[in-house]
């Protein structure tokens, strides 16, 4: 490894745009002419709408133009889609009801958009917005997915009879399952719920979109975490314009955490309101309509069985899942309950018959799609939850359990599809216990009494799915895109490079760590290193960053496509040294014959590339190379997690005293990068356990957590510093050996959290988020 | 925001002058409730009279056993007075706990008195400790200017130029912070003077702010922790949300008020 | 319309602007100086913190008139002569920035708090004092190493200085 090269703490690229406030986010854009749209919002949760009535608004002071929904609907705008067919027990296709950008008949959730105004300033298109006049008929709401499946609920749209999207099932057969618990020699029983969250980038969604009546062209500035997948679903379904009319740039975007994967009404208003008032029209969310809007995460409600045998083997698990969909399928929502979730209950353990249902839900709720870690959080929380409330009730050490359980070979088939490639978890757990010192936790213990506080411990064995999986397997499960990578090296004339990459960086670092992958490979300075993403103008397709899929397929493409440039590189430099290609070196900056001391400087082969004075016969000139990486499976992080609370008992508050991460990444490209990401992902996790929590009115719909001042975010005084480390075995699937770092930190650590809480009060029945009124009422119901 | 007019009032007569300009006029002083209301279009004055320039509304004076504090005082001038830290040090902790150090440098005591948000730190200080409001026209004693929630006994174009009071020989402040909001779920503010002892409640009455009679009569006879810790909180009088049952603040505050007097 | 004019960054600026303005958006939209940020409706996020009159403030909830006469320092105006100051080289050497939208509210908050605390921080009176900013990237580890660094680093430069 160099100083700049793979596996070394490189400081950031990118950083000094952002330290100096020269970061070029969404809303800091500014072009000629430009006016402000601001949506007229429904405050209902359901109800009909009679009328739309945007006369006065019209008149009023800066107003451009006002538009609605059956406007929209007679340019031809298309339904917003869920990208991803999931079929039923029955056979059946997944129920999809219409999702209009601006609704014209129905509203179906507070906050769902009807109309916007586009004005001079963004005061002017509010007050205006507050003038438009709509004729609702209020129908009765549903907001929690149980409740919808029941009898006599609102029905939500005609598509989906009883609110029902999709009953659907994965993995051993459930008469088999049912047997194997039958003759167990013990079962523990839990009902999990996985709470509702917002994700809350602290970047607000934006989107600028600009219409050249000219050209008839349009342009999108906007906050997406995937770019070219916004121009395809906008092109290909929305009908919007045709791809090469459509350029959509992503530039600095403050965060994403999967919200701003999918395509939103917003982005597609902003450009048809472009182009039916003739001025580009910038949208900045506020806070109060991303807790509305944003796609929230969660929320499932399950049921678990696993059984075990008389030697504390497990033999059977077997959940029921109802994933709440809020009200309308988001563009991956149906993937995230069934092939993200499901495929991983079998965790890190050896379980010979898993059976899982499945039934998706509309509520009148915000859309519910993927937030970091997508399903495989709610997997974990159910799984390692389970397993320690086991422990407990076999009177078992929780790690104990865990260890006798565990995939001790590879590569190992699970009942839920999911193929293991690699992996050592007792590794990682032998590596947190020992950081936790977990030994000692008695006497910590015995010490906090003595000063009024309960204190305790719990543990949390993860394993995830990350990179997403090979095209074809996915199409076959439903996906209705490919999942693969691009990546474009263009090294110029006078050697520097440019990494064209259809990842995109939202927060990750990839100018940094792409640069690193190059620098490595030739021995060049990481400066000479750029990397261009978030342009479809620029680079031609991506699929973008989401499933901590940017370093395992994202930079493989990357190495395909340095493979290619080595290639012809170093057939031009054994041409200058009359050499043999195969004894060319290209490392430190420079061609070297291998065992000579013949040299050709880089940037000279480079340069010989584009003279193309002399080149080999019959070779074109230039030095760019592109590739399409297409992954052979997932990749399988796995860790463990280890949390120590102390809990004050006279208020239910919750102090995290340690927390302990030991992951298995494979290998690292940028441990500084890594570590953050950890960190992050933990400071998520323990927001939903301890703080965060959707909270809808079931009687009215109305949010009733729409601002920080009801939601509870993360502060840097609820939480510890993290004892991160790493326990690496490659990943045989990608050539770096890379397995994904983005959402490790989210899954693990909510059930370590509730380990430690309930282990703590002597009480199991509590569920996330543990507040301290919630904690409080848990301590004295174990009195 | 809805559109409105400022004004920058050069002294407190100013100000009240500004003031009757206009019927849907407020005064602003730090304006960080009030500001943060106006954006979500929750209040819409027509006119906004900035009292933060006002000089002979500044200030810390300790004399003749009393303490003055202007109304334009910020948060964060409190809590780093050494005159306050030497008259009443809880209540320069008190404003040490105030929403974060951004908000403590614009924020003001007197803005806050005046608001009377129920979730606000100084009231319940103001309570226990018998403080006067100084106004531009009278004084009124704390225990009769908190009237309700977001209510005092300030007449529309009245405005709070300073508070008064003597220091206490013991005081103590304890708050727990709502998870979300960082406001006070429950503040229980503790004073022993020579009027005996008087103990303050935020965050967790149904009607805003309120003095705890229980305990001080509890305390009166024992100032100590132990006195009040079987006193109870009736909680139909207090508030309920998704944060904390009325239940709930009924124990903080027996909890808080323990605490406050320990911290005495 | 009313014309506010005051001290940003060093130089004196005017402008006429709708007394609803507030400060925030004097400084992106008519100053251009887009390195602050809005993140919240409601004074929580704190990623629209400037320094005025040497003070830490919440610029979205300052009215642009407010602030008429003081002297504004932003995120643009902390790097003299192309060097980064040392709260922002620590945040680049410490990572304590991931998408950068919160940044250059924490590092005003930093400078201001190590302005308060010099190198008496410690790391218990940093997170209490990061109440009013909100980060969803970094957990707050690194930046509480950074701030810690920086406090520490000028405190060592000051006294190398006496």
């Amino acid at each position: 490894m160099g100083v700049e090269g793979i596996g070394a703490r490189v400081e950031r690229k990118e950083d000094k745009r952002f330290l100096t406030g020269k970061g070029r986010y969404t809303d800091d854009m500014v072009v000629p002419g430009m006016k402000y749209a601001a949506f007229v919002r429904s405050p209902h949760a359901h109800a009909k709408i009679k009328s739309v009535d945007g006369s006065t608004a019209e008149g009023m002071p800066g107003v451009i133009g006002v538009l609605n929904g059956q406007q929209m609907l007679d340019d031809g705008i298309g339904n917003l889609i869920c990208g991803w067919m999931i079929h039923s027990k029955d056979g059946s296709p997944m129920k999809m009801g219409a999702w209009r950008p601006l609704a014209h008949e129905t509203v179906r959730y507070v906050g769902d958009a009807v109309a916007v105004v586009v004005a001079d300033s963004i005061d002017e298109a509010r007050d205006a917005a507050e003038a438009v006049v709509v004729d609702y008929e209020e129908l009765p709401a549903v907001t929690e997915a149980a409740t919808a499946l029941t009898g006599g609920q609102p029905q939500i749209h005609p598509e989906a009879g009883g609110n029902l999207i999709y009953d659907w099932a994965i993995g051993t057969d459930v008469a088999e399952t049912d047997a194997a618990i039958a003759a167990a020699a013990h079962v523990t029983e839990m009902t999990i719920v996985n709470n509702r969250l917002s994700p809350n980038p602290m970047e607000p969604r934006a989107a600028l979109g600009i219409y050249d009546g000219a050209e008839d062209h349009y342009t999108c500035y906007t906050t997406s975490q995937n770019p070219h997948v916004a121009r395809l679903v906008m092109s290909a379904f929305y009908n919007v314009a045709p791809e090469n009319k459509l350029r959509v740039i992503a530039p600095d975007v403050g965060g994403g955490f999967g919200s701003k994967i999918f395509i939103y009404p917003e982005e597609i208003v902003c450009l048809w309101a472009s182009k039916r008032t003739g001025v580009p029209v910038k949208w900045t969310s506020d806070r109060t309509e991303a807790f509305l809007t944003d796609a929230h995460g969660r929320d499932h409600l399950s049921t678990v069985k696993m059984a075990f045998d008389s030697d504390n083997r497990i033999t059977a698990l077997k959940v029921d899942t109802i994933a709440n969909f809020g009200a309308y399928m988001s563009l991956f929502s149906s993937s995230v309950p069934t092939y993200l979730y499901a495929t991983l209950l079998s965790g890190q353990y050896d379980i010979p018959a898993i059976h899982a249902n499945v039934r998706a839900v509309y509520t009148n709720t915000a859309p519910v799609d993927a937030y970091r870690g997508a399903g495989r959080p709610e997997a974990t929380y159910l799984l390692e939850r389970t397993i320690e409330t086991a422990a407990r009730e076999l009177g078992v050490s929780p790690a104990e359990l865990r260890r006798k359980n565990f995939i001790r070979s590879f590569p190992h088939q699970t009942p839920v599809i999911m193929n293991y490639d690699a992996g050592d978890y007792e590794a990682s757990l032998e590596a947190a216990m020992k950081e936790a010192d977990w030994a000692g936790f008695d006497a910590r213990k015995a010490e906090a009494e003595g000063r009024g506080k309960k204190r305790g411990i719990g543990m949390s064995c993860y394993i995830e799915a990350c990179g997403i999986a090979p095209s074809a397997a996915v199409g076959s499960l439903g996906a209705g895109v490919g999942l693969w990578e691009s990546a474009e090296v263009r090294v110029n004339a006078v050697g520097t490079i440019e990494v064209l990459t259809g990842s995109h960086s939202h927060g990750q670092g990839h100018e940094t760590t792409f640069a690193q992958l190059v620098a490595d490979r030739f021995g060049v300075p990481i400066d000479s290193v750029s990397i261009v993403h978030g342009d479809t103008d620029k680079v031609q397709m991506g699929m973008g960053t989401y499933g901590s899929r940017s370093g395992a397929v994202g930079m493989s493409a990357i190495v395909k496509a340095l493979d290619k440039v080595e290639v012809k590189a170093k057939k031009i430099a054994a041409h200058l040294m009359e050499a043999d290609e195969s004894d060319i070196v290209i490392e430190n900056g420079e061609a070297k014959v291998a065992g000579t001391d013949k040299t050709v400087p880089w940037f000279q082969v480079a340069l010989a590339a584009y003279t193309a004075h002399n080149l080999p016969a019959g070779m074109e000139p230039g030095l760019k190379e592109g590739a399409f990486y297409d992954p052979s499976n997932f990749t399988f992080p796995a860790g463990c997690y280890i949390c120590e609370v102390e809990i004050d008992p006279e208020t239910g508050k919750t102090e995290i005293v340690q927390f302990v991460a030991a992951d298995d990444f494979g290998n690292i490209i940028n441990p500084m990068i890594v570590e953050g990401q950890v960190h992050g992902g933990i400071a998520q996790g323990i927001g939903q356990a301890l703080l965060e929590a959707v909270h809808y009115d079931p009687q009215t719909g109305q949010l009733l957590t729409a601002s920080y001042m009801d939601y509870a975010m993360p502060r840097a005084d609820d939480l510890p510093s993290f004892k991160v480390s790493h326990q690496n075995t490659p990943c045989p699937g990608n050539p770096l050996g890379i397995k994904g770092c983005g959402e490790a930190g989210a899954i693990g650590s909510p059930p370590a959290l509730m380990n430690a809480i309930t282990d703590a009060i002597g009480n199991n029945d509590l569920t996330m988020p543990a507040t301290p009124q919630k904690v409080w009422a848990a301590v004295h119901a174990a009195q | 925001m809805y559109a409105t007019n400022y004004h920058r009032a050069s002294s407190v007569a100013d100000a009240v002058h500004l003031k009757g300009a206009s019927d849907e006029s407020k005064y602003v002083s730090g304006g960080m409730t009030l500001i943060p209301t106006m954006k979500q279009r929750l209040a819409a004055p027509s006119d906004l009279v900035d009292l933060r320039h006002i000089a002979e509304m500044k200030g810390i004076t300790v004399s003749g056993g009393s303490v003055r504090i202007g109304a334009a005082t910020t948060h964060a001038e409190v809590a780093q007075s050494s005159d306050i830290k030497a008259a009443c040090p809880a209540l320069a902790h008190l404003a040490s706990l105030i929403g974060d150090p951004h908000v403590r440098h614009m924020g003001t005591i007197g803005g806050s008195i005046a608001n009377n948000d129920p979730a606000a730190d100084y009231p319940s200080a103001m309570l226990a400790l018998a403080a006067t409001i100084v106004t531009d026209r009278r004084e009124i004693a704390a225990d009769d200017f908190f009237t309700g929630l977001f209510e005092t006994a300030l007449a529309d174009d009245e405005i709070v130029v300073a508070v008064t009071f003597r220091p206490p020989e013991r005081a103590g402040y304890c708050k727990f912070p709502n998870p979300a909001s960082r406001y006070a779920m429950t503040g229980v503010f503790v004073a022993k003077g020579t009027d005996g002892v008087r103990v303050g409640v935020t965050g967790a009455g149904a009607d805003g702010v309120f003095r705890h009679a229980a305990m001080e009569a509890a305390l009166a006879s024992d100032f100590s922790p132990q006195a009040i810790a079987s006193v109870t909180t009736d909680p139909s009088d207090l508030l309920s949300d998704i944060h904390g049952s009325a239940e709930y603040r009924a124990n903080l505050v027996t909890v808080m008020a323990r605490r406050a007097v320990a911290a005495a | 319309m009313t014309k506010v004019t005051m001290t940003v960054n060093g130089r004196q600026v005017s402008g006429d602007v709708e007394e609803r303005t507030l400060l925030v958006h004097f400084i992106r939209d008519r100053l251009g100086l887009t390195g602050t940020h809005v993140g919240c409706d409601t004074s929580q996020c704190g990623a629209c913190v400037v320094h005025m009159d040497g003070k830490s403030i919440k610029s979205c909830s300052t009215l642009a008139v407010q602030a008429a006469g003081s002297s504004i320092t932003t995120i643009e105006g902390l790097a003299q002569g192309g060097e980064l100051h040392p709260v922002q080289a620590a945040f680049k050497a410490n990572h304590g920035l991931q998408c950068g939208f919160c940044t250059p509210g924490m590092v005003m908050t930093a400078v201001d708090m190590i302005n308060r605390y010099g190198g008496s921080l410690d790391e218990k009176t940093v997170r209490e004092n990061l109440e009013g900013n909100i980060c969803r990237c970094t957990g707050y580890h690194n930046i509480v190493k950074a701030i810690l660094a920086a406090a520490s680093d000028m405190s060592a430069g000051r006294q190398a200085a006496e």
